[in-house]
C-alpha cells in the first residue's frame, strides 16, 4: 500500500498481542447482512502513472487565454517567497492548535493575520476565518439578527450573486426573512444601491431591519453609497453590514471609516490561487462590541507560567464544541492556511506594495476602458469604478463565445450569471488587474471590433 | 522528535521599519486613481508592516518550527484521523492548469477538472454506497448542515412542515447539535447504552412525527461498530424520518460497510480525515455530502454533469428547481478535492481495504498493549475499530493526575496528545486513534510513553501536572486570555515610510 | 458547610432574601465546576422573570452553563463588578461573586428551595 508501513511480520506480531486469528475477526462486529458490497474502483495507481493521468487533466484546462475575468475570485502576482513558505511541512500538515504549547507557530500566524485584516478593515476584531465570502457573509447578517435580536435583513442587488444566494440558503433552514434593496434604474447613480429605496424598506415598523448589507466595490465594480447607506441602517436601529474586496482596501475606504458594525468578504485576491472556486478565506470582522457574537475562531495573545508571551484560542465558549446546539454557528475549522497565505502575501509586499496591485489595477482599467471605447464599446453604467465594470454588448453571450476562440476571456456573461435583471441582459463583466498587460488589452479591443465588424 | 530549541519570534509588526521590502511589484503611474472620488479613497495607508524578503522569510520559517505537524510526528488524535498528507497530492493542486483556472471560467475552458471533480464524485458514491455526491460543502460542518437543509427541503416538500427535531446520542460531535440548531430544528439527545451502542429503545421513545432525522456517527464517537444500525434505521424510517451518518470516522469502514447501502439517507465525508488533504493548521478542509435516492432532488446546484459525447459541464441556473441552493460562492473547494481525488487514486479498491484494515489493526493493537499495563482504564474491552477510549479516571483517584496533565506531559515525549474529554460522556477521556501510516515502532514508543507517565504519576505527581517542561512554551493563561482578550496586536514600530507619490 | 443564610437549587443557584429583595449567585461547587469564569452575562434591569427561567449565562475557559431563576421577580440590581472582574464568581461565589437582585413575587417560593443541609446532601451526591 502507497503510504503504509506495515510489513506481513508488523501485521502477524500485531494480531498475536491482540489475540486475534485475522484482521478479518475485527470486524465481525458488523452484521453480515450490511457487510458491503465489493468496492468497484480502478486498482491502485502508482506514481508515475498517476502523475501523468494528473498532468493529462491539468492541461485540458485552458488558462492561456487574456483574461478580464473577475466577478469574485482575482488573478494577482504571487511572489516566488510565498509559496515556498507555504509548501513548509510544519505549516500544511500541523492540525488545529488545541495543544498551544506546541502550536505556537500557527497560533502567531493567526493572530497576524487578524491584526492585518484588522488594519485592511479598520474594525476592532477579526475572526481566524471563515469558508468564504458567500459564508462570511451569510454569517454576518445571521449575526445581526442576533445582535439586534431583530429578524429581518435587507441585502442590495449588487451584492454578489453567489453570495445573495448563499444567504437566502442559510437563512431558510433560521425562518428569518431576507429583502432586496433595488438598484437606481436610470441617471448618473445607475447600478448603484438606490437610498430612497433603502429609507423606505427600513421604515417598515412592523418588520424591523437587523442588517443592512452592501458591497464595496459593488458585485458590478461599482463605488456604493457607503456613509449614507450606513446612517440610514443606524437612524433605523440596523446594524451596517459591508462586503469588501481586500486588495481594494489598499486605496478605498475601509468599512471601519464608513460606520460599517460587521465587515465580510472575500480573502482570495490576497495572492491566492484561483483553483477553479476554492478553497478560499472568508473574511469576517467586527466591532469590539459585538465580538461575543463572533462565529468562528478567535486566537489571542497571553502569557505561560513562565511569563513568556504565547497565543492561544480564546473565547473558546461561543464556539460548537462547548455550546453545542446553542453555538452561534457550528463551524469547526477555519481556513487556517489560507488565512497564512494571506498574510504572508499581505507581509511580502508591504502597505506600498499593496497599493500598487490596486492602483496599477485601476490603471489597467482606465487603460481598457479607453481601448473599448475607441472601438465604441461603452461602459453600461456611469459612476465611479476601481478596476471592475460592466461593458454593454449587444448579443454578449454569443460574442464572448466567439472571443474565446480569438484566444479572449472577455469577463462575465451576465446575462447568465444574474437572469433577472434584463438591465444588464447585454451586459459583461470585464476587470483588469496588475497582471493584465497592454498586450491583452490590445487583443481584446482588437477582436471584439473584428466580431462587431467595427 | 520533540519541539523544542526553535525560539519564539517577534511579531511581523515588531521586526517592521519603515523603507524595508519593495521590489515586488512595479510602482503605479501617479494619476492612477484620479478619476475615484476622494470620498471614496482612504485618507491614511493601513499600517502594514515593512519587511524586507530575509526578515520575512526568517519570521515564517522560523515560527514554522515551533509547530508540530504530521511531518514532524505522531498525533494519535481521535476522530481527526491524523494520516500521513502525501507529498503528490500537493504537487497535483499546484499544476498550473488547475490553480490557474477561474471558478467562473466557461465550461469549454474547464474540462479537466470538471473531469476530475466527476470522477471523483464517481468514487465517492462507490465507496459510500450513495447514488450522489455534492463536492460543494468547504467542510465537514458545513457538509453536515447541507445534508439536513436537504433533509428539511425533503419533508417540506411532502407538506410535511412539523417535523423540526433532530435526535442524537449524546457522544455526538458538537457540531451535529449546532447544526441542527442552524437549520432551525430543535436538538433531543438520547443516553447511550452502557455498551457504548446506542439505545434503540431509547431513541424509539422520541422518534415520531415530529422527528426530521437522526444523526449518528457509525462507528461512534467511541470508535465502536453500531451493531443495532439495522433495528434502528428501522425505527427511524418507520417514523417517516431519515437517518444522516456523520462520516468523521470513515476511515474504519472502508470496503466494509457502505452507508448508502446499509439505509442511511445522507452523509458527509471528511476529505481532510478519511483522505489525507492536509490539516493546515486548521483547515481547510472539504465536507462532500452524498445522498441516496430520496435527497437526490436537493442537492446544491450546480452539480457537474456528463454529457452523451463525453463533455462535462456545471448545471445550468434554474435546472434543477427543487435544489437547496447554494451553501457558498462557485463550486466548491476545488484545490482540495484534486489532493484528495490522488489520493484515492493512489489507493484504488484493494488499498483503500488496506487503509481500514491496518486503522483498525493498530488501533487494536495500541488499546491491547494499553490494557496490558493496566495504567489505564479501558471502558470497552471489546474490538475496537480505528480508534478507542483509554480513561485516567482510576489514575486520577489515585494520584490525582488528570488527562489534561497525562496529555501535557505526552508532549515532553515528542508526541502530540490524543483527544482529550471527549466524548463527553466518559470521564477523564483520551480518545486514541493511530491511522494506518504509523510504523509498529511508533505505536510501541506511544505506548511505552504513556504507561511511564502512569509511574510518573505515581512517584513524582508535580512532574506530571507541570508539564510540559520542554515545548517552546509551558502551561498558557487561557483564564487571562478570554478575561482580557487581546485579538490584535496595536501599534506599529515607528511609522510607515511615505509613499513616494 | 455552605452559608445557612440562604437558600439552594438543584442547579446550583443560591439565593438570600432581604425583606423584599432577592440576591442570587452560584454556589462555590458550580464554580469549581466551571472552572476560571471569564463572562458573566446578566439581563437587563427591570426584566420580569418567572422561576427557573434563564436569566443568564456564565462562561468558563471550556464550559458553558445557564443561570436559571430560583424564583420568579423582577430584576432590580445587576453585579457591574463582573463585567471586568468575572473572576470574583470564583473567589467569593456567596458575596462580592453575587450576580442579580430580584424583587420577590412569592416568598413561598423560597421556602419551598432546598435549605443548606439539603444541598450539602445533593452536592455529597454527585
Amino acid at each position: 500500500m502507497a503510504y503504509g508501513p506495515h510489513t506481513d511480520a508488523d501485521r502477524a506480531r500485531m494480531l498475536e498481542t491482540i489475540g486475534a486469528a485475522s484482521i478479518d475477526d475485527l470486524f465481525a462486529d458488523i452484521p453480515a447482512a450490511l457487510r458491503a458490497s465489493e468496492l468497484r474502483l480502478d486498482p491502485p495507481e502508482p506514481e508515475l502513472e498517476l502523475a501523468a493521468r494528473l498532468q493529462g487533466l491539468a492541461a485540458r484546462n485552458r488558462t492561456d487565454l487574456a483574461s478580464f475575468l473577475g466577478a469574485g475570485a482575482y488573478r494577482h502576482f504571487s511572489p516566488a517567497a510565498v509559496d515556498q513558505i507555504l509548501l513548509r511541512g510544519e505549516w500544511y500538515t500541523a492540525y488545529t492548535p488545541y495543544q498551544p504549547e506546541v502550536s505556537q507557530g500557527t497560533l502567531q500566524s493567526i493572530y497576524e493575520y487578524e491584526s492585518l485584516i484588522s488594519e485592511l478593515l479598520d474594525l476592532d476584531v477579526v475572526s481566524a476565518s471563515h469558508y468564504d465570502g458567500a459564508a462570511a457573509t451569510a454569517e454576518a447578517a445571521l449575526m445581526a439578527c442576533r445582535a439586534t435580536r431583530r429578524e429581518r435583513v435587507l441585502v442590495s442587488r449588487a451584492v454578489h450573486p453567489h453570495y445573495r444566494a448563499t444567504m437566502e440558503t442559510y437563512f431558510a433552514g433560521s425562518g428569518l426573512r431576507l429583502d432586496e434593496i433595488p438598484l437606481v434604474a436610470d441617471g448618473p447613480g445607475a447600478g448603484t444601491t438606490d437610498l430612497a429605496a433603502l429609507e423606505a424598506l427600513l421604515a417598515d415598523e412592523a418588520a424591523p431591519v437587523a442588517g443592512v448589507v452592501l458591497a464595496q466595490p459593488s458585485f458590478y465594480g461599482l463605488l456604493e453609497p457607503m456613509s449614507e447607506s450606513g446612517r440610514l441602517a443606524h437612524a433605523a436601529g440596523a446594524l451596517f453590514v459591508a462586503v469588501v474586496e481586500p486588495v481594494s482596501l489598499g486605496v478605498l475606504a475601509p468599512p471601519g471609516a464608513y460606520g460599517a458594525d460587521i465587515a465580510a468578504g472575500e480573502g482570495q485576491p490576497l495572492g491566492i490561487p484561483l483553483q477553479y472556486g476554492g478553497p478560499y478565506l472568508g473574511i469576517l470582522g467586527c466591532t469590539d462590541a459585538l465580538v461575543r457574537q463572533l462565529p468562528g475562531r478567535l486566537v489571542g495573545m497571553t502569557t505561560d507560567v513562565d511569563g513568556k508571551r504565547a497565543f492561544v484560542m480564546t473565547l473558546q465558549a461561543r464556539e460548537q464544541h462547548i455550546r453545542r446546539e446553542k453555538a452561534a454557528s457550528n463551524i469547526c475549522t477555519n481556513q487556517a492556511l489560507l488565512a497564512l497565505a494571506a498574510s504572508v502575501w499581505l507581509a511580502t509586499l508591504g502597505p506600498h506594495g499593496l497599493r500598487d496591485v490596486a492602483a496599477i489595477g485601476a490603471a489597467r482599467a482606465s487603460e481598457l476602458e479607453a481601448a473599448l471605447g475607441a472601438i465604441g464599446v461603452e461602459r453600461l453604467h456611469a459612476g465611479a469604478y476601481l478596476n471592475e465594470f460592466v461593458i454593454d454588448v449587444p448579443d454578449a453571450r454569443a460574442v464572448h463565445t466567439r472571443l474565446l476562440d480569438r484566444g479572449v476571456l472577455a469577463g462575465l456573461v451576465l446575462a447568465d450569471a444574474v437572469p433577472d435583471d434584463p438591465s444588464v441582459a447585454d451586459g459583461l463583466l470585464v476587470c483588469a488587474t496588475e497582471t493584465t498587460t497592454s498586450a491583452d488589452i490590445v487583443a481584446f479591443a482588437g477582436a471584439l471590433a473584428a466580431e462587431l465588424g467595427r | 522528535m520533540s519541539v523544542t530549541g526553535p525560539r519564539l519570534q517577534p511579531t511581523i509588526f515588531e521586526r517592521s521599519r519603515p523603507g524595508r521590502g519593495g521590489g515586488k511589484i512595479p510602482h503605479a503611474p501617479k494619476d492612477a486613481l484620479a478619476r475615484v472620488p476622494a470620498e471614496h479613497l482612504r485618507a491614511t495607508p493601513p499600517a502594514l508592516p515593512e519587511l524586507n524578503e530575509p526578515e520575512l522569510v526568517r519570521h515564517y520559517v522560523n515560527l514554522s518550527q515551533l509547530n508540530y505537524a504530521v511531518d514532524t510526528g505522531f498525533y494519535p488524535l481521535g476522530s481527526c484521523t491524523m494520516k500521513w498528507n502525501p507529498k503528490l497530492n500537493e504537487w497535483a493542486a499546484r499544476l498550473p492548469g488547475f490553480a490557474g483556472l477561474h471558478p467562473l471560467a466557461p465550461d469549454a475552458l474547464a474540462q479537466g477538472t470538471l473531469q476530475l471533480l466527476w470522477e471523483l464524485e464517481q468514487i465517492l458514491c462507490e465507496v459510500s454506497g450513495m447514488r450522489a455526491v455534492s463536492l460543494q460543502p468547504a467542510a465537514g460542518a458545513h457538509g453536515e448542515l447541507t445534508g439536513i437543509l436537504m433533509v428539511r427541503a425533503y419533508h417540506h416538500a411532502r407538506g410535511d412542515h412539523g417535523r423540526n427535531e433532530v435526535v442524537v446520542p449524546d457522544s455526538a460531535h458538537g457540531t451535529n447539535p449546532a447544526t441542527a440548531t442552524m437549520a432551525g430544528m430543535r436538538t433531543v439527545s438520547v443516553p447511550t447504552a452502557p455498551d457504548g451502542g446506542v439505545d434503540v429503545a431509547a431513541f424509539r421513545a422520541v422518534l415520531g412525527p415530529q422527528t426530521a432525522a437522526i444523526m449518528i456517527t457509525n462507528p461512534s464517537t467511541m470508535g465502536l461498530f453500531e451493531s443495532r444500525i439495522e433495528e434502528l434505521l428501522e425505527a427511524v424510517h418507520a417514523v417517516g424520518a431519515l437517518a444522516y451518518m456523520d462520516g468523521a470516522n470513515l476511515n474504519a469502514i472502508l470496503g466494509r460497510f457502505k452507508p448508502g447501502e446499509a439505509g442511511f439517507d445522507v452523509m458527509h465525508i471528511n476529505t481532510h480525515k478519511t483522505f489525507s488533504t492536509p490539516h493546515g493548521g486548521g483547515g481547510p478542509g472539504a465536507g462532500p455530502v452524498g445522498v441516496g435516492p430520496a435527497l437526490l432532488p436537493y442537492l446544491p446546484a450546480p452539480r457537474v454533469l456528463r454529457e452523451a459525447d463525453g463533455r462535462f459541464r456545471l448545471e445550468r441556473a434554474g435546472e434543477r428547481p427543487t435544489s437547496i441552493g447554494r451553501l457558498r460562492s462557485f463550486i466548491g473547494s476545488s484545490g482540495v478535492l484534486v489532493r484528495a481525488y490522488a489520493y484515492l487514486r493512489t489507493h484504488g479498491a484493494s488499498g483503500l481495504r488496506e487503509v481500514t484494515d491496518d486503522a483498525v489493526l493498530a488501533a487494536n493493537y495500541l488499546k491491547a498493549r494499553i490494557a496490558a499495563s493496566g495504567a489505564y482504564d479501558i471502558p470497552f474491552e471489546g474490538p475496537c475499530k480505528h480508534e478507542f477510549i483509554a480513561s485516567a479516571a482510576s489514575l486520577k483517584k489515585k494520584t490525582g493526575v488528570r488527562t489534561l496533565d497525562v496529555a501535557k506531559r505526552l508532549l515532553d515525549h515528542g508526541f502530540h496528545a490524543p483527544t482529550i474529554y471527549f466524548p463527553l460522556t466518559i470521564d477523564e477521556a483520551m480518545l486514541i486513534e493511530p491511522t494506518e501510516t504509523e510504523s509498529i515502532e511508533t505505536l510501541d514508543a506511544f505506548a511505552d510513553a504513556l504507561v511511564a507517565i502512569a509511574e510518573e504519576a505515581e512517584r513524582e505527581p508535580d512532574v506530571v501536572t507541570s508539564a510540559p517542561h520542554t515545548a517552546p512554551v509551558r502551561r498558557l493563561d487561557e483564564a487571562g486570555a478570554a478575561r482580557n482578550p487581546n485579538l490584535r496586536w496595536r501599534g506599529m514600530t515607528g511609522e510607515l515610510a511615505p509613499c513616494p507619490d | 458547610m455552605v452559608p445557612t443564610d440562604r437558600r439552594y437549587t438543584k442547579d446550583h443557584e443560591w439565593v438570600r432574601v432581604d425583606g423584599e429583595i432577592a440576591t442570587v449567585g452560584i454556589t462555590q461547587y458550580a464554580a469549581e465546576q466551571l472552572g476560571d469564569v471569564v463572562f458573566v452575562e446578566l439581563p437587563d434591569v427591570g426584566r420580569a422573570l418567572s422561576q427557573h427561567a434563564t436569566f443568564g449565562v456564565v462562561e468558563s475557559v471550556k464550559a458553558v452553563s445557564d443561570l436559571y431563576a430560583p424564583i420568579a421577580g423582577e430584576v432590580r440590581a445587576t453585579n457591574g463588578e463582573l463585567g471586568k472582574a468575572p473572576e470574583l464568581v470564583n473567589q467569593d461565589p456567596y458575596e462580592a461573586g453575587w450576580m442579580i437582585r430580584v424583587s420577590v413575587a412569592d416568598p413561598g417560593e423560597v421556602d419551598r428551595l432546598l435549605d443548606a443541609t439539603a444541598y450539602e446532601q445533593l452536592i455529597a451526591e454527585a
